[in-house]
């Protein structure tokens, strides 16, 4: 059984977000060994884990479906360019609406519906009372650009990378749940650009092997891998454009409330190659879990305190965990029975 | 969950379109081919008698269609098989096996303007930029250089569709294409494609230079995959194994012969997947995509179009 999408919980202000029992069993855990590694660690995108599993579909709708959909229309509220597309992405756009349309229509049946006479398209999507008749490709028949209009209503973030002269630019998006970076920053750098204040991995060329990786991906192959940092309070959208909301609240971590303030932010990023435009649709997808929800399961808090205490100091300040590391080690070491 | 790997189609419909070009429709068994960006190709696997050939076909058909494919085959006087086993043994019923698309040859599409050079049968991959070009509502112009006798497949259709948008050279009534003409009558921000046989490229590269084009502007595609050489012995350091590369054989067919799997995409020398490190003997550099230095150094090689220059090459596999 998946779980089916609840009723609207806060990612601000009182933050009411939570996860059920069966939420925190599909939670995606980043770590597979028990001392950090850096890798690019890519995977074919095929599903594992079982029904139910945070992989099993292209796209992962869960129990928190209503609650990111609502937190989004409040974030572009405010500050629309978190959408934004280039004119020479347009035909990445409908790539992006056919790819998603289509498969949330053929995973979810119960929820979204798609009927396509020709260019014709009807689109139901029954959790957010939408029901659409379209012209594919003619971003006129839309009630918004195909990008914003499709990005409000699947969850996580998402960017259309323009693959020329050997390299993807960072053209088109809608980034509403960023972990610390702006698509309006962003957009239009190429990918050793976008990389650029990553730590470590330029010298170790492995954003040359990725890069050489990615541009090569076939239409019809996407790959998958996972990112992760630390986040305090179940905030979604930590951009640099509301630091002045967030920053602070790293200082607010202490041993009393390090359980239930901190979370645990995994990205599930999938690179899937549009076939019309050539594009690449770049997907992160997060996951949001409290460190008291995560140590109910013993294996994981012991591997999280193993990564986390091995975890190379340019790292830590990169991810922006300086200032409560420590502490999150040190919650964690008394569920690890080695220390 | 979707995933894509060799698609079987079968051929529905074989069209002499030159001299020496035929025309293949491909359709797929069950269900539908996906839509294809403007200049992609496919790889198709010819399974012949003697060895399995793979070659690189670009897309010439409506990338919007999903229902057929269409490919177009020169007979290379100089094939390694892999042309004579489509002009001889396909015909209307064969079933082969395509990898999806990919594309190493797409529009710009922040181009102001699109001006495309065919060589030949050269002209396959901007048939399906044509169909793009005209829906975006852009501005192109379409140069098509050929020879009646040999080559000049479509000229009559698209002569037709693209009226003064298509200018014709036909070399065997001795009408030439002045490159630099062509290009000097352009706007700033136009875009430069050029697919055809190397002097075509150079010509249009040499111009671009002289005339301060950046090379970001110019996209070119060489159809000319693998040739023949001399048969040589690859040995592969890691595995302890020695493997024969006949004449006519590329070495990455040898390997793969062998169950080596290399990645690759283009097999012409471009695209830079398949390079091998070289342990020992000497290259035969042909293809487009190593740097001058790393040629010199002797330490890889595109196993896609290169061959060993001597009797023997030892590979870091």
């Amino acid at each position: 059984m998946r779980v089916a999408p609840k009723e609207i919980q806060s990612f601000r202000d009182d933050f009411t977000y939570s996860n059920s029992t069966k939420a925190i069993e599909r939670f995606p855990f980043p770590f597979v060994d028990d001392e950090y590694r850096y890798s690019v660690n890519m995977e074919p995108h095929l599903p594992k884990g079982g029904e139910g599993s945070a992989y099993d579909k292209f796209l992962d709708i869960d129990e928190h479906y209503l609650s990111e959909m609502a937190e989004r229309e409040l974030v572009l509220k405010e500050m629309p360019h978190r959408c934004l597309a280039m004119e020479h992405m347009d035909l990445a756009c409908w790539d992006m609406v056919e790819r998603l349309m289509v498969s949330l229509s053929e995973d979810y049946p119960d929820y979204f519906s798609l009927t396509r006479e020709g260019d014709l398209w009807r689109w139901e999507n029954k959790l957010l009372n939408i029901n659409d008749q379209f012209t594919f490709g003619d971003s006129s028949s839309l009630p918004l650009p195909p990008l914003d209009y499709i990005g409000r209503q699947v969850q996580g973030d998402f960017a259309l990378l323009d693959q020329r002269d050997g390299d993807l630019f960072l053209d088109a998006g809608m980034v509403t749940c960023p972990a610390d970076w702006s698509l309006a920053f962003d957009a239009g750098m190429s990918f050793r650009e976008w990389h650029g204040p990553v730590p470590m991995a330029h010298s170790e060329g492995i954003f040359d092997r990725a890069l050489k990786y990615l541009i090569a991906i076939p239409v019809g192959k996407p790959v998958r891998r996972l990112n992760w940092t630390l986040t305090v309070n179940a905030r979604m959208d930590t951009s640099p454009e509301k630091y002045h909301e967030w920053g602070h609240e790293r200082t607010s971590v202490t041993p009393d409330n390090v359980g239930e303030k901190v979370y645990l932010r995994v990205e599930v990023q999938v690179l899937d190659r549009m076939p019309r435009s050539n594009a690449m649709m770049f997907s992160i997808r997060t996951y949001l879990l409290s460190l008291e929800d995560l140590v109910t399961n013993k294996t994981w808090a012991v591997r999280m305190h193993r990564a986390l205490k091995t975890l190379p100091e340019p790292l830590i300040n990169y991810k922006g965990l300086t200032r409560f590391h420590g502490t999150v080690v040190d919650y964690l070491s008394q569920f690890d029975p080695v220390s | 969950m979707s995933v894509i790997d060799q698609m079987s189609v079968v051929v529905t419909a074989v069209k002499q379109v030159a001299p020496m070009i035929k025309e293949f429709t491909l359709e797929p068994l069950e269900g539908q081919l996906t839509p294809f960006s403007p200049g992609a190709h496919v790889v198709v696997t010819m399974a012949g008698t003697e060895s399995t050939y793979r070659n690189a076909y670009s897309l010439m058909s409506d990338p919007q269609d999903n229902s057929q494919y269409r490919i177009a085959v020169r007979l290379q006087e100089t094939s390694r098989g892999g042309s004579v086993y489509m002009h001889q043994q396909v015909e209307v019923g064969t079933q082969l096996k395509i990898s999806p698309p990919s594309n190493l040859f797409a529009p710009q599409w922040m181009a102001k303007k699109h001006v495309l050079f065919a060589g030949g049968v050269g002209i396959t991959p901007f048939l399906s930029y044509l169909p793009a070009l005209q829906r975006q509502q852009v501005p192109f112009e379409l140069h098509y250089m050929y020879r009646s006798q040999q080559t000049g497949a479509y000229r009559i259709e698209l002569t037709e569709s693209l009226a003064d948008r298509c200018h014709c050279y036909d070399a065997d009534q001795g009408n030439r294409c002045d490159v630099s003409a062509v290009m000097s009558a352009q706007p700033l921000g136009t875009h430069f494609y050029i697919c055809g046989p190397e002097s075509l490229i150079e010509a249009v590269q040499t111009t671009a230079d002289e005339m301060g084009i950046p090379p970001s502007a110019i996209h070119w595609e060489a159809f000319a995959g693998a040739k023949p050489g001399q048969p040589f012995v690859v040995e592969l350091s890691g595995r302890g194994v020695e493997l024969d590369v006949a004449a006519d054989s590329s070495l990455l067919e040898a390997l793969e012969a062998a169950d080596i799997k290399i990645p690759n995409l283009c097999r012409a020398g471009v695209c830079g997947q398949c390079v091998c490190d070289v342990a020992g003997g000497e290259v035969e550099h042909r293809d487009s995509y190593l740097s001058d230095t790393e040629k010199q150094s002797g330490r890889v090689i595109m196993p896609c179009v290169s061959r060993a220059a001597g009797e023997r090459l030892v590979l870091d596999i």
